[in-house]
Protein backbone atom coordinates (compact mmCIF):
# COMPACT_ATOMS: atom_id res chain seq x y z
CA UNK A 1 0.00 0.00 0.00
CA UNK A 2 1.11 3.45 -0.87
CA UNK A 3 0.99 6.01 1.89
CA UNK A 4 2.45 8.79 0.09
CA UNK A 5 3.74 10.34 2.99
CA UNK A 6 4.30 14.26 2.93
CA UNK A 7 6.64 15.98 5.65
CA UNK A 8 5.87 18.73 7.71
CA UNK A 9 8.85 19.44 9.92
CA UNK A 10 8.58 17.40 12.34
CA UNK A 11 5.71 15.68 11.24
CA UNK A 12 4.92 12.88 8.99
CA UNK A 13 1.64 12.43 7.44
CA UNK A 14 0.83 9.67 5.80
CA UNK A 15 -2.43 8.78 3.37
CA UNK A 16 -3.68 4.94 3.61
CA UNK A 17 -6.82 4.64 1.20
CA UNK A 18 -9.61 2.56 -0.07
CA UNK A 19 -9.99 -0.01 2.63
CA UNK A 20 -8.55 -1.69 5.68
CA UNK A 21 -9.72 -4.84 6.46
CA UNK A 22 -8.50 -8.24 6.35
CA UNK A 23 -7.12 -8.68 2.67
CA UNK A 24 -5.32 -5.29 2.89
CA UNK A 25 -3.88 -5.44 6.18
CA UNK A 26 -0.91 -7.04 5.70
CA UNK A 27 0.15 -4.55 3.28
CA UNK A 28 -1.09 -1.74 5.69
CA UNK A 29 0.83 -2.60 7.92
CA UNK A 30 4.09 -3.10 5.88
CA UNK A 31 3.84 -0.12 4.38
CA UNK A 32 3.23 1.59 8.00
CA UNK A 33 6.53 0.04 9.72
CA UNK A 34 9.34 2.06 7.95
CA UNK A 35 7.64 4.80 9.39
CA UNK A 36 7.09 3.71 12.33
CA UNK A 37 10.65 3.51 13.15
CA UNK A 38 10.94 6.75 13.55
CA UNK A 39 8.05 7.06 15.71
CA UNK A 40 9.76 8.07 18.66
CA UNK A 41 10.39 10.92 21.25
CA UNK A 42 13.17 12.68 19.18
CA UNK A 43 11.39 11.58 15.99
CA UNK A 44 8.89 12.30 13.56
CA UNK A 45 5.17 12.56 14.85
CA UNK A 46 2.68 10.53 12.52
CA UNK A 47 -0.16 11.71 11.25
CA UNK A 48 -2.52 8.90 9.12
CA UNK A 49 -4.55 11.12 7.11
CA UNK A 50 -7.91 9.01 6.67
CA UNK A 51 -9.57 11.18 4.19
CA UNK A 52 -9.02 8.49 1.31
CA UNK A 53 -10.07 5.28 3.93
CA UNK A 54 -13.70 4.13 3.17
CA UNK A 55 -14.02 1.03 5.15
CA UNK A 56 -11.74 -0.39 8.31
CA UNK A 57 -12.24 -3.74 9.96
CA UNK A 58 -11.42 -5.06 12.65
CA UNK A 59 -7.93 -6.10 10.73
CA UNK A 60 -7.78 -2.43 9.68
CA UNK A 61 -8.02 -1.31 13.64
CA UNK A 62 -5.57 -3.77 14.81
CA UNK A 63 -2.81 -2.49 12.56
CA UNK A 64 -3.72 0.82 14.20
CA UNK A 65 -3.77 -0.46 17.83
CA UNK A 66 -0.03 -2.65 17.10
CA UNK A 67 1.49 0.99 15.53
CA UNK A 68 -0.11 2.86 18.58
CA UNK A 69 1.61 0.80 20.81
CA UNK A 70 5.06 0.58 19.35
CA UNK A 71 4.77 4.39 19.20
CA UNK A 72 4.32 4.20 22.86
CA UNK A 73 6.66 1.90 23.36
CA UNK A 74 9.44 4.52 21.28
CA UNK A 75 8.11 7.68 23.27
CA UNK A 76 6.66 8.96 20.14
CA UNK A 77 3.23 9.68 19.24
CA UNK A 78 0.64 8.67 16.01
CA UNK A 79 -2.45 10.14 15.56
CA UNK A 80 -5.50 10.03 13.64
CA UNK A 81 -7.09 12.12 10.86
CA UNK A 82 -9.69 13.31 8.48
CA UNK A 83 -11.84 10.17 9.09
CA UNK A 84 -14.89 9.79 6.92
CA UNK A 85 -18.32 9.32 8.56
CA UNK A 86 -18.30 5.81 7.90
CA UNK A 87 -15.22 5.12 9.74
CA UNK A 88 -15.65 7.50 12.15
CA UNK A 89 -18.27 5.37 13.62
CA UNK A 90 -16.43 2.25 13.26
CA UNK A 91 -14.11 4.00 15.75
CA UNK A 92 -16.35 5.01 18.54
CA UNK A 93 -18.35 2.04 17.96
CA UNK A 94 -15.44 -0.20 19.00
CA UNK A 95 -14.00 2.22 21.17
CA UNK A 96 -11.11 3.06 19.11
CA UNK A 97 -11.61 6.70 19.65
CA UNK A 98 -10.05 6.23 23.02
CA UNK A 99 -7.30 4.33 21.85
CA UNK A 100 -6.07 6.98 19.37
CA UNK A 101 -6.12 10.41 18.90
CA UNK A 102 -8.69 11.39 16.18
CA UNK A 103 -8.54 15.12 14.76
CA UNK A 104 -11.24 16.29 12.48
CA UNK A 105 -8.53 17.56 10.01
CA UNK A 106 -4.88 17.02 9.36
CA UNK A 107 -4.31 20.45 10.52
CA UNK A 108 -5.76 20.24 13.42
CA UNK A 109 -3.90 17.34 14.20
CA UNK A 110 -0.43 18.79 13.00
CA UNK A 111 -1.35 21.86 15.48
CA UNK A 112 -1.86 20.04 18.46
CA UNK A 113 1.59 18.47 18.27
CA UNK A 114 3.56 20.69 16.74
CA UNK A 115 3.05 24.36 15.40
CA UNK A 116 6.06 24.32 13.45
CA UNK A 117 4.74 21.35 11.41
CA UNK A 118 1.28 23.03 11.34
CA UNK A 119 2.79 26.80 10.13
CA UNK A 120 4.59 24.79 7.42
CA UNK A 121 1.61 22.62 6.53
CA UNK A 122 -0.44 26.21 5.80
CA UNK A 123 2.70 27.08 4.30
CA UNK A 124 1.65 24.64 1.07
CA UNK A 125 -1.42 25.79 1.35
CA UNK A 126 -2.72 23.32 3.48
CA UNK A 127 -1.54 20.68 0.99
CA UNK B 1 -35.78 -25.14 17.76
CA UNK B 2 -35.87 -22.54 20.52
CA UNK B 3 -33.36 -20.64 22.76
CA UNK B 4 -34.16 -19.94 25.65
CA UNK B 5 -31.58 -17.75 27.99
CA UNK B 6 -31.34 -18.64 32.06
CA UNK B 7 -28.03 -16.90 32.60
CA UNK B 8 -26.68 -14.35 30.01
CA UNK B 9 -23.89 -12.41 32.29
CA UNK B 10 -19.92 -13.06 32.19
CA UNK B 11 -17.50 -14.04 34.57
CA UNK B 12 -19.93 -13.61 37.67
CA UNK B 13 -23.43 -12.97 38.66
CA UNK B 14 -24.54 -10.07 39.37
CA UNK B 15 -27.84 -8.55 40.78
CA UNK B 16 -29.65 -5.24 40.68
CA UNK B 17 -29.36 -3.12 43.40
CA UNK B 18 -31.52 -0.77 45.19
CA UNK B 19 -30.29 2.13 43.51
CA UNK B 20 -31.03 0.97 40.36
CA UNK B 21 -34.76 0.19 41.04
CA UNK B 22 -35.60 2.52 42.46
CA UNK B 23 -34.09 4.70 39.09
CA UNK B 24 -36.10 2.22 37.03
CA UNK B 25 -38.98 3.31 39.38
CA UNK B 26 -38.65 6.67 38.97
CA UNK B 27 -38.97 6.40 35.21
CA UNK B 28 -41.48 4.88 35.15
CA UNK B 29 -43.51 6.65 37.65
CA UNK B 30 -42.89 9.79 35.10
CA UNK B 31 -43.76 8.39 31.95
CA UNK B 32 -46.79 6.63 33.45
CA UNK B 33 -48.06 10.44 34.70
CA UNK B 34 -48.03 11.84 31.63
CA UNK B 35 -50.11 9.08 29.82
CA UNK B 36 -52.78 8.71 32.67
CA UNK B 37 -52.29 5.78 34.13
CA UNK B 38 -54.06 4.63 37.02
CA UNK B 39 -55.32 0.89 36.53
CA UNK B 40 -53.62 -2.28 37.11
CA UNK B 41 -54.82 -3.21 33.88
CA UNK B 42 -53.53 0.28 32.31
CA UNK B 43 -50.02 -0.45 33.59
CA UNK B 44 -49.52 -3.70 32.55
CA UNK B 45 -50.03 -2.95 28.91
CA UNK B 46 -48.19 0.57 29.41
CA UNK B 47 -45.04 -1.37 30.93
CA UNK B 48 -44.96 -4.09 28.33
CA UNK B 49 -45.83 -1.72 25.28
CA UNK B 50 -44.35 1.56 25.92
CA UNK B 51 -41.78 1.88 28.30
CA UNK B 52 -38.20 1.14 27.52
CA UNK B 53 -36.73 -2.49 28.22
CA UNK B 54 -33.78 -0.86 30.40
CA UNK B 55 -36.80 0.56 32.70
CA UNK B 56 -39.62 -1.90 32.35
CA UNK B 57 -36.69 -4.53 32.62
CA UNK B 58 -33.44 -6.06 33.23
CA UNK B 59 -30.50 -7.76 31.11
CA UNK B 60 -30.52 -9.81 34.38
CA UNK B 61 -27.17 -11.28 36.21
CA UNK B 62 -27.10 -15.31 36.04
CA UNK B 63 -24.03 -16.25 34.67
CA UNK B 64 -24.01 -18.54 31.08
CA UNK B 65 -26.75 -21.35 30.83
CA UNK B 66 -28.84 -21.55 27.68
CA UNK B 67 -31.49 -24.11 27.07
CA UNK B 68 -32.06 -25.48 23.74
CA UNK B 69 -35.28 -26.90 23.69
CA UNK B 70 -35.72 -29.09 20.80
CA UNK B 71 -39.23 -31.03 20.69
CA UNK B 72 -38.09 -33.96 22.65
CA UNK B 73 -38.50 -34.55 26.57
CA UNK B 74 -34.83 -34.72 27.22
CA UNK B 75 -33.37 -31.08 28.05
CA UNK B 76 -30.34 -29.92 26.38
CA UNK B 77 -28.02 -27.24 27.78
CA UNK B 78 -24.92 -25.33 26.94
CA UNK B 79 -22.93 -24.97 30.75
CA UNK B 80 -23.85 -24.42 34.39
CA UNK B 81 -23.68 -21.40 35.49
CA UNK B 82 -26.09 -19.95 37.87
CA UNK B 83 -28.63 -19.80 35.45
CA UNK B 84 -28.89 -23.50 35.73
CA UNK B 85 -30.27 -23.37 39.42
CA UNK B 86 -33.40 -20.86 38.09
CA UNK B 87 -33.77 -23.51 35.27
CA UNK B 88 -33.35 -26.70 37.96
CA UNK B 89 -36.37 -25.01 39.30
CA UNK B 90 -38.48 -24.36 36.76
CA UNK B 91 -38.22 -28.38 35.48
CA UNK B 92 -39.38 -29.38 39.23
CA UNK B 93 -41.81 -26.78 39.58
CA UNK B 94 -43.29 -27.94 35.65
CA UNK B 95 -42.48 -31.19 35.35
CA UNK B 96 -41.67 -32.67 38.71
CA UNK B 97 -39.11 -33.92 40.46
CA UNK B 98 -37.94 -37.05 38.73
CA UNK B 99 -37.58 -38.78 35.37
CA UNK B 100 -35.32 -36.46 33.42
CA UNK B 101 -32.98 -37.12 31.36
CA UNK B 102 -30.74 -33.75 30.88
CA UNK B 103 -27.49 -33.36 28.10
CA UNK B 104 -25.26 -30.73 29.02
CA UNK B 105 -22.67 -29.31 26.53
CA UNK B 106 -19.82 -27.31 28.59
CA UNK B 107 -18.11 -24.67 26.94
CA UNK B 108 -15.22 -24.98 29.59
CA UNK B 109 -14.74 -25.49 33.32
CA UNK B 110 -13.98 -21.75 34.35
CA UNK B 111 -16.42 -21.11 37.44
CA UNK B 112 -18.70 -19.14 36.39
CA UNK B 113 -19.81 -21.44 33.65
CA UNK B 114 -20.41 -24.76 36.42
CA UNK B 115 -21.05 -22.83 39.88
CA UNK B 116 -24.55 -23.78 39.27
CA UNK B 117 -24.45 -26.88 39.65
CA UNK B 118 -24.66 -27.38 43.41
CA UNK B 119 -27.97 -25.66 43.20
CA UNK B 120 -29.08 -27.40 40.22
CA UNK B 121 -31.83 -29.63 42.27
CA UNK B 122 -32.81 -31.96 39.52
CA UNK B 123 -29.09 -33.28 40.63
CA UNK B 124 -30.31 -34.33 43.98
CA UNK B 125 -32.82 -36.55 43.34
CA UNK B 126 -32.55 -39.94 42.09
CA UNK B 127 -34.03 -40.89 39.19
CA UNK B 128 -32.81 -37.93 36.75
CA UNK B 129 -29.66 -38.65 34.31
CA UNK B 130 -27.12 -35.94 33.74
CA UNK B 131 -24.83 -36.20 30.68
CA UNK B 132 -22.27 -33.58 30.68
CA UNK B 133 -20.10 -33.15 27.65
CA UNK B 134 -16.81 -31.50 26.92
CA UNK B 135 -13.68 -31.32 25.64
CA UNK B 136 -11.53 -31.14 28.52
CA UNK B 137 -10.05 -33.47 30.17
CA UNK B 138 -10.28 -32.75 33.42
CA UNK B 139 -14.15 -32.67 33.01
CA UNK B 140 -15.46 -34.61 35.77
CA UNK B 141 -12.72 -33.89 38.25
CA UNK B 142 -13.38 -30.07 37.77
CA UNK B 143 -17.34 -30.40 38.77
CA UNK B 144 -16.08 -33.14 41.83
CA UNK B 145 -13.65 -30.60 43.07
CA UNK B 146 -16.25 -27.87 42.95
CA UNK B 147 -18.66 -30.10 45.85
CA UNK B 148 -15.67 -30.85 47.99
CA UNK B 149 -14.94 -29.70 51.31
CA UNK B 150 -13.84 -26.93 51.70
CA UNK B 151 -15.92 -25.47 49.00
CA UNK B 152 -18.88 -27.05 49.67
CA UNK B 153 -21.44 -28.98 52.20
CA UNK B 154 -22.61 -32.03 50.07
CA UNK B 155 -19.85 -34.19 48.27
CA UNK B 156 -20.73 -35.04 44.70
CA UNK B 157 -20.50 -38.61 46.30
CA UNK B 158 -23.85 -37.98 47.63
CA UNK B 159 -25.99 -36.43 44.24
CA UNK B 160 -28.85 -38.83 43.59
CA UNK B 161 -28.64 -38.69 39.94
CA UNK B 162 -26.61 -41.05 37.37
CA UNK B 163 -24.48 -38.54 36.64
CA UNK B 164 -22.15 -38.93 32.97
CA UNK B 165 -19.58 -37.36 31.85
CA UNK B 166 -18.12 -37.91 28.51
CA UNK B 167 -15.27 -36.09 26.48
CA UNK B 168 -15.63 -35.13 22.93
CA UNK B 169 -13.39 -34.77 20.21
CA UNK B 170 -13.13 -31.40 18.14
CA UNK B 171 -13.94 -31.54 14.08
CA UNK B 172 -16.01 -34.95 14.56
CA UNK B 173 -19.90 -34.94 13.99
CA UNK B 174 -21.90 -36.66 17.20
CA UNK B 175 -25.62 -37.36 16.86
CA UNK B 176 -26.88 -36.03 20.72
CA UNK B 177 -30.10 -35.09 22.30
CA UNK B 178 -31.69 -35.28 18.92
CA UNK B 179 -28.97 -32.94 17.39
CA UNK B 180 -26.10 -33.13 15.12
CA UNK B 181 -23.41 -31.44 17.24
CA UNK B 182 -19.95 -30.14 16.72
CA UNK B 183 -17.41 -29.42 19.13
CA UNK B 184 -14.36 -26.69 18.14
CA UNK B 185 -11.51 -25.50 20.30
CA UNK B 186 -11.69 -22.04 21.15
CA UNK B 187 -8.78 -19.49 22.00
CA UNK B 188 -9.36 -19.04 25.95
CA UNK B 189 -7.19 -19.97 29.14
CA UNK B 190 -7.49 -23.34 29.16
CA UNK B 191 -9.12 -23.57 25.66
CA UNK B 192 -13.20 -23.54 25.48
CA UNK B 193 -15.19 -25.16 23.27
CA UNK B 194 -17.89 -24.03 21.02
CA UNK B 195 -20.89 -26.21 19.56
CA UNK B 196 -22.53 -25.90 16.23
CA UNK B 197 -26.05 -28.10 17.08
CA UNK B 198 -28.05 -28.97 13.84
CA UNK B 199 -31.56 -29.78 14.12
CA UNK B 200 -34.14 -30.39 10.89
CA UNK B 201 -32.18 -27.71 8.85
CA UNK B 202 -31.70 -25.37 11.54
CA UNK B 203 -28.17 -24.40 13.25
CA UNK B 204 -27.63 -22.95 16.39
CA UNK B 205 -24.03 -22.03 17.27
CA UNK B 206 -22.68 -21.57 21.19
CA UNK B 207 -19.32 -19.52 20.99
CA UNK B 208 -18.68 -18.06 24.44
CA UNK B 209 -15.34 -17.47 26.30
CA UNK B 210 -13.79 -16.95 22.73
CA UNK B 211 -11.12 -14.17 21.76
CA UNK B 212 -10.31 -13.37 18.12
CA UNK B 213 -7.48 -11.62 17.35
CA UNK B 214 -7.84 -11.65 13.73
CA UNK B 215 -4.05 -12.18 13.76
CA UNK B 216 -4.60 -15.54 11.51
CA UNK B 217 -6.34 -15.26 8.70
CA UNK B 218 -6.41 -19.16 8.13
CA UNK B 219 -7.49 -19.23 11.85
CA UNK B 220 -10.53 -16.74 11.13
CA UNK B 221 -11.49 -18.73 8.29
CA UNK B 222 -11.90 -21.90 10.66
CA UNK B 223 -15.27 -19.73 12.99
CA UNK B 224 -16.00 -18.56 9.92
CA UNK B 225 -17.09 -22.25 8.39
CA UNK B 226 -17.95 -22.83 12.11
CA UNK B 227 -20.48 -20.35 11.96
CA UNK B 228 -21.20 -20.50 8.20
CA UNK B 229 -25.33 -20.19 7.36
CA UNK B 230 -26.01 -20.49 11.21
CA UNK B 231 -29.55 -19.36 12.09
CA UNK B 232 -28.38 -17.82 15.37
CA UNK B 233 -24.77 -17.67 16.83
CA UNK B 234 -24.61 -16.87 20.51
CA UNK B 235 -21.43 -15.00 20.43
CA UNK B 236 -19.05 -13.72 23.84
CA UNK B 237 -19.37 -10.33 23.26
CA UNK B 238 -17.99 -9.33 26.47
CA UNK B 239 -15.78 -6.15 25.88
CA UNK B 240 -15.50 -3.36 22.88
CA UNK B 241 -13.35 -4.08 20.23
CA UNK B 242 -10.15 -1.49 21.65
CA UNK B 243 -10.48 -3.18 25.06
CA UNK B 244 -9.81 -6.98 23.40
CA UNK B 245 -7.40 -5.90 21.81
CA UNK B 246 -5.44 -4.00 23.72
CA UNK B 247 -5.81 -4.08 27.91
CA UNK B 248 -7.63 -7.05 28.22
CA UNK B 249 -5.93 -8.90 25.29
CA UNK B 250 -5.03 -12.35 26.06
CA UNK B 251 -8.12 -12.00 28.65
CA UNK B 252 -10.09 -14.80 26.54
CA UNK B 253 -13.10 -12.93 25.66
CA UNK B 254 -14.46 -11.05 22.28
CA UNK B 255 -16.38 -7.80 21.25
CA UNK B 256 -19.50 -7.17 19.17
CA UNK B 257 -17.75 -5.80 16.18
CA UNK B 258 -15.59 -9.36 16.18
CA UNK B 259 -19.12 -10.71 16.21
CA UNK B 260 -20.51 -8.91 13.34
CA UNK B 261 -17.87 -9.07 11.12
CA UNK B 262 -17.80 -13.07 11.48
CA UNK B 263 -21.11 -13.39 11.18
CA UNK B 264 -21.45 -11.28 8.30
CA UNK B 265 -18.48 -13.40 6.69
CA UNK B 266 -20.48 -16.42 7.55
CA UNK B 267 -23.75 -15.53 5.94
CA UNK B 268 -25.21 -16.06 9.52
CA UNK B 269 -29.10 -14.70 9.99
CA UNK B 270 -29.16 -13.79 13.89
CA UNK B 271 -25.74 -12.54 16.11
CA UNK B 272 -26.93 -12.80 19.82
CA UNK B 273 -24.48 -10.98 22.42
CA UNK B 274 -23.71 -12.60 25.26
CA UNK B 275 -21.18 -13.81 27.90
CA UNK B 276 -22.22 -9.08 28.91
CA UNK B 277 -19.61 -7.66 31.27
CA UNK B 278 -20.67 -7.52 34.85
CA UNK B 279 -19.93 -3.65 35.01
CA UNK B 280 -22.55 -2.82 32.65
CA UNK B 281 -25.78 -1.49 33.49
CA UNK B 282 -28.86 -2.49 31.62
CA UNK B 283 -28.58 1.24 30.22
CA UNK B 284 -24.99 0.38 28.85
CA UNK B 285 -25.92 -3.11 27.46
CA UNK B 286 -28.65 -1.52 25.62
CA UNK B 287 -26.39 1.33 24.11
CA UNK B 288 -24.34 -1.11 23.00
CA UNK B 289 -27.32 -3.77 20.99
CA UNK B 290 -27.90 -0.23 19.26
CA UNK B 291 -24.64 0.39 18.20
CA UNK B 292 -24.11 -3.10 17.04
CA UNK B 293 -26.79 -2.96 15.20
CA UNK B 294 -26.00 0.71 13.55
CA UNK B 295 -22.48 -1.05 13.06
CA UNK B 296 -24.42 -4.07 11.08
CA UNK B 297 -26.27 -1.32 9.09
CA UNK B 298 -23.37 0.67 7.75
CA UNK B 299 -21.34 -2.86 7.03
CA UNK B 300 -23.29 -4.64 5.15
CA UNK B 301 -23.19 -5.91 2.22
CA UNK B 302 -25.37 -9.15 1.78
CA UNK B 303 -28.54 -9.81 3.87
CA UNK B 304 -29.26 -8.41 6.44
CA UNK B 305 -28.05 -9.54 9.73
CA UNK B 306 -30.52 -9.49 12.68
CA UNK B 307 -28.75 -8.38 15.70
CA UNK B 308 -29.72 -8.88 19.82
CA UNK B 309 -28.26 -8.90 23.04
CA UNK B 310 -29.19 -11.61 25.13
CA UNK B 311 -30.97 -11.23 28.59
CA UNK B 312 -32.26 -13.77 31.49
CA UNK B 313 -35.50 -14.98 30.33
CA UNK B 314 -35.03 -14.37 27.09
CA UNK B 315 -36.21 -16.77 24.16
CA UNK B 316 -35.50 -17.00 20.33
CA UNK B 317 -36.81 -19.41 17.63
CA UNK B 318 -35.13 -20.24 14.81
Amino acid sequence: MDLSPRRFADALVLHPSGTLDHLTAPSFRAALDPHLARCAADGDRVVLDCSGVSYISSAGLRVLMLASKQAKAQGGTIVVAALLPLPLEIFAISRFDLVLPVFGTVAEALAEGSPAARAAFDLEGGA
Amino acid sequence: MRVRFWGTRGSIPVALTGAAIRDKIVAALVAAAARGIDTPDKARVFVDQELDFTVSSTFGGNSSCVELVTGRDDYVLCDLGSGARAFGNHVLATRGPTGHTFHVFMSHLHWDHIMGFPFFMPAYIPGNRIHIYGGHPMLAEAFRRQHAAPSFPVDFGRLGADIEFTRLETERDYALAGLAVRAKRQLHSGDSFGYRFEQAGKVVVYSTDSEHKRDDPAETDTFVAFFRGADLVIFDAMYSLAEAISVKEDWGHSSNVMGVELCQLAGVKHLCMFHHEPVHDDARLAAILRETRRLEEITRSGPRLEISSAYDGMEITV
